[in-house]
């Protein structure tokens, strides 16, 4: 019960890796284009918030093992995953309007023309 | 300074209202309430990054994620008439194998999470959130500066390819 | 019991936020000041709002619900309580109903880090303007989740201009804030930054901002003469497109599109709308405030030096609500001889009272020493609510396009030219001397 109680780095990896298996459980079953893109930004964030913890449990190591106070790189990374997680969205979404304006359909599954 | 107060409780409300948005993302058959969940889910996520003592990406969280992409993301949702997407199946074909490998993937988080449990001490430092941005900023433009241009390019690159994907005609 | 009074005492001492000092009981007490503070302003926006509309368009406006129409803004809000609630057909409902808590949410949330003195605000946060920025680009969310679920077209467009809208101004805000910033690194002082010159820590705290003008002797919008003031200029355009107020007011106009994405809400969740339109202007005003005007220092804190100053200056509070009370009475003193006229002289007098109570009370000084700050926080945001209100009797409306136009074309650039002319302004010295190298 006492660990339960002080939150340390574990709990916040628990997290991310709980959010990431719904982000592929959303990529993996679901049929609606917007929802996959959706739940890649559910992975994405996922990975941020591992970025973000581990930054964190580095800023309290010691200074000659890398840490210190400004051991803020996995911070810095999840800037960077942030911007491109906008880049990725705006394209996602511009190659979904392009494709239902010719197909009149968001769903992943009928996206068949070069099937076999 | 101050210790926060209540840690453990403010962790299980944002986490619990961080899982539970993302059930509704992937679970929901409107695209709307989708999308609002997804919104709560970032929302809780940006108190998750304060906790940590992150408050920059916090507030980066807000204004990209929350106020930037899912604004994107209900424009492009209002354009695509949805009435029709919600009398069809949600699920396809595969869910069965989607569900066994994603439990698969959790098999192996939770291999990695008992057997690594010791390497991350409970105790820990509590330096300073005064000078975070600044922290974040030298070592943005000191030694991340290459990726910081490459970041700036590859976002050039991604307005002209949405601009070119969404015209009507080129 | 003696513990619980000492906690709550020993806050008044120390010269912190309440967030700051992780004092909760102090924290609710100023939440809720700020909430009752902000719903009367809200409700006094109203009334002032139709009153000097009308007087600059050479009528009296209201006039007859209580003296000179002071009652105009409850009745209103009686009337839009009453109102039947309408859901349109087809709408989405959980929508529908979540969408103007949104634009609520985001435009009050906001009032967290506004710094209305040296301690008066609820916390001071590190990060104090990028969330001020951030939380209000959420009141977008709203706009569009409740033109989406009216489920018809005049919200539909209506919400898509104005996100569309919003969504541009909020880059040009950004430069114009960056801007501003890179100012509060500077550790010279005077208007050009002479003296201790050199490039320090930056800060995006409210209350940093405002504390590193006051270290410089100079208000931002003064500084680097015309940089700030060109700086507060675009902020200033921008954030009357970002509230959707006149001139930039085409998503909400009525000859035009019907009252945009509110056209399908009546009664209480327009006015939900309505509120959060006022709050958000409220928002945006303490954002320039605090930026470019001082915040809450007085007018000229370096120019007028001195301990007579500062005293001339401390009476300015109290003086300003005796000069409303003289106002009161004065107009009991000419109401006309209508209706009901005695009982409308006696609740004017009696506000008239209070109006000088206050005054009168501002005037001890140890109230003055603590209050005086809000005072010209207030004052300040007070003249911003007026050139709203002056702006949408003068200018007539742009074209969504011409607005469009402005936002990126004009603002942006000059925004980005403002950036870095700042920058180079700022560190002149160190790039005189690599040259020179």
């Amino acid at each position: 019960m006492d660990s339960m109680l002080q939150i340390s780095t574990l709990h916040y990896l628990v997290l991310a890796a709980a959010l990431f298996i719904l982000g592929v459980i959303g990529v993996l079953t679901r049929r609606n284009v917007i929802i996959v893109l959706m739940s890649i930004e559910l992975i994405l964030n996922a990975v941020n918030l591992n970025l973000v913890a581990l930054s964190r449990y580095w800023q309290g190591r010691p200074l000659q093992l890398g840490g210190g106070p400004m051991a803020l790189h996995g911070q810095v990374f999840a800037i960077f995953v942030i911007t491109d997680a906008a880049a990725e969205a705006a394209i996602g979404l511009g190659i979904l309007i392009a494709f239902f304006r010719n197909k009149e359909t968001v769903n992943v599954d009928e996206v068949n023309l070069l099937k076999w | 300074m101050n210790p926060p107060v209540a840690t453990a409780f403010f962790f299980y409300f944002l986490s619990a209202t961080v899982i539970i948005g993302g059930v509704l993302v992937i679970t929901r058959k409107n695209t709307v309430h989708s999308a609002m969940a997804l919104i709560t889910a970032l929302l809780a996520q940006s108190g998750l990054y304060l906790m940590l003592y992150a408050p920059f990406v916090a507030g980066v969280q807000i204004i990209l994620y929350a106020g930037g992409i899912m604004v994107l993301f209900l424009f492009v949702i209002m354009l695509i008439s949805i009435e029709r997407t919600m009398k069809e199946r949600q699920f396809n074909k595969q869910w069965l194998v989607g569900i066994a490998a994603a439990a698969a993937l959790g098999a192996l988080f939770i291999a990695v999470y008992t057997k690594g449990r010791n390497l991350f001490p409970n105790g820990r430092l509590q330096p300073t959130e005064t000078q975070n941005t600044q922290a974040i900023g030298s070592l943005l433009y000191g030694q991340y500066m290459f990726a910081f241009e490459i970041a700036s390019l590859l976002l050039l690159v991604a307005i002209i390819g949405a601009v070119v994907m969404a015209k009507k005609r080129i | 019991m003696h513990q619980v009074v000492e906690y709550i005492q020993s806050y008044l001492s120390s010269n912190l936020t309440p967030g700051g000092a992780g004092n909760w009981f102090w924290a609710t007490v100023y939440v809720l000041a700020v909430f009752v503070g902000l719903s009367i302003a809200v409700i006094a926006m109203n009334w002032l709002e139709r009153k000097i509309l009308a007087h600059m368009q050479v009528r009296l406006g209201p006039m007859r619900v209580g003296p000179h129409g002071l009652l105009q803004p409850i009745a209103d809000a009686l009337k839009l309580l009453l109102k039947e609630d309408i859901i349109p057909d087809g709408a989405d409902k959980v929508v529908f109903w979540v969408a103007p808590f949104i634009v609520v949410l985001a435009a009050f949330t906001v009032f967290v880090v506004v710094p209305f003195g040296p301690t008066h605000a609820i916390t001071d946060m590190n990060i104090g303007i990028l969330f001020m920025l951030g939380v209000s680009s959420l009141s977008v969310l709203g706009i569009v989740t409740a033109g989406w679920a009216s489920n018809s077209h005049y919200p539909l467009i209506g919400a898509l201009r104005s996100s569309a809208q919003m969504v541009s101004y909020e880059v040009a805000m950004g430069l114009a804030v960056v801007s501003a910033i890179l100012m509060t690194s500077l550790h010279g002082a005077g208007l050009y930054g002479a003296g201790a010159a050199g490039a320090g820590d930056g800060t995006l705290s409210m209350i940093g901002i405002v504390q590193a003008q006051l270290e410089q002797g100079v208000w931002f919008i003064f500084k680097f003469f015309p940089l700030g003031l060109v700086a507060f200029f675009i902020f200033a355009v921008a954030m009357v497109a970002e509230t959707n107020r006149a001139p930039f007011d085409l998503p909400e106009a009525e000859s035009e599109l019907t009252a945009g994405f509110h056209t399908e809400y009546s009664g209480f969740r327009w006015s939900l709308f309505f509120l959060a339109e006022y709050s958000a202007m409220i928002a945006v005003s303490s954002i320039a405030v605090t930026l470019w005007l001082g915040g809450w220092l007085r007018p000229f804190p370096n120019a007028l030096q001195g301990s007579t100053w500062d005293f001339v200056f401390s009476l300015f509070p109290g003086a300003t609500f005796l000069f409303l009370a003289g106002m009161c009475f004065y107009n009991v003193a000419r109401m006309p001889k209508h209706p009901l006229f005695k009982i409308q002289m006696m609740g004017l007098a009696a506000f008239g009272a209070l109006l000088g109570l206050i005054g009168l009370v501002l005037f001890i000084p140890q109230v003055s020493a603590r209050v005086g700050d809000i005072f010209w926080f207030s004052a300040k945001v007070a003249g911003f609510m007026y050139l709203y209100i002056w702006y949408r009797g003068t200018f007539p409306r742009y074209r969504f396009d011409q607005l469009m136009k402005v936002g990126w074309k004009v603002l942006l650039p000059v925004g980005l030219a403002l950036l870095i002319l700042t920058a180079v302004m700022g560190m002149r010295t160190e790039i005189w001397e690599a040259v020179r190298r």
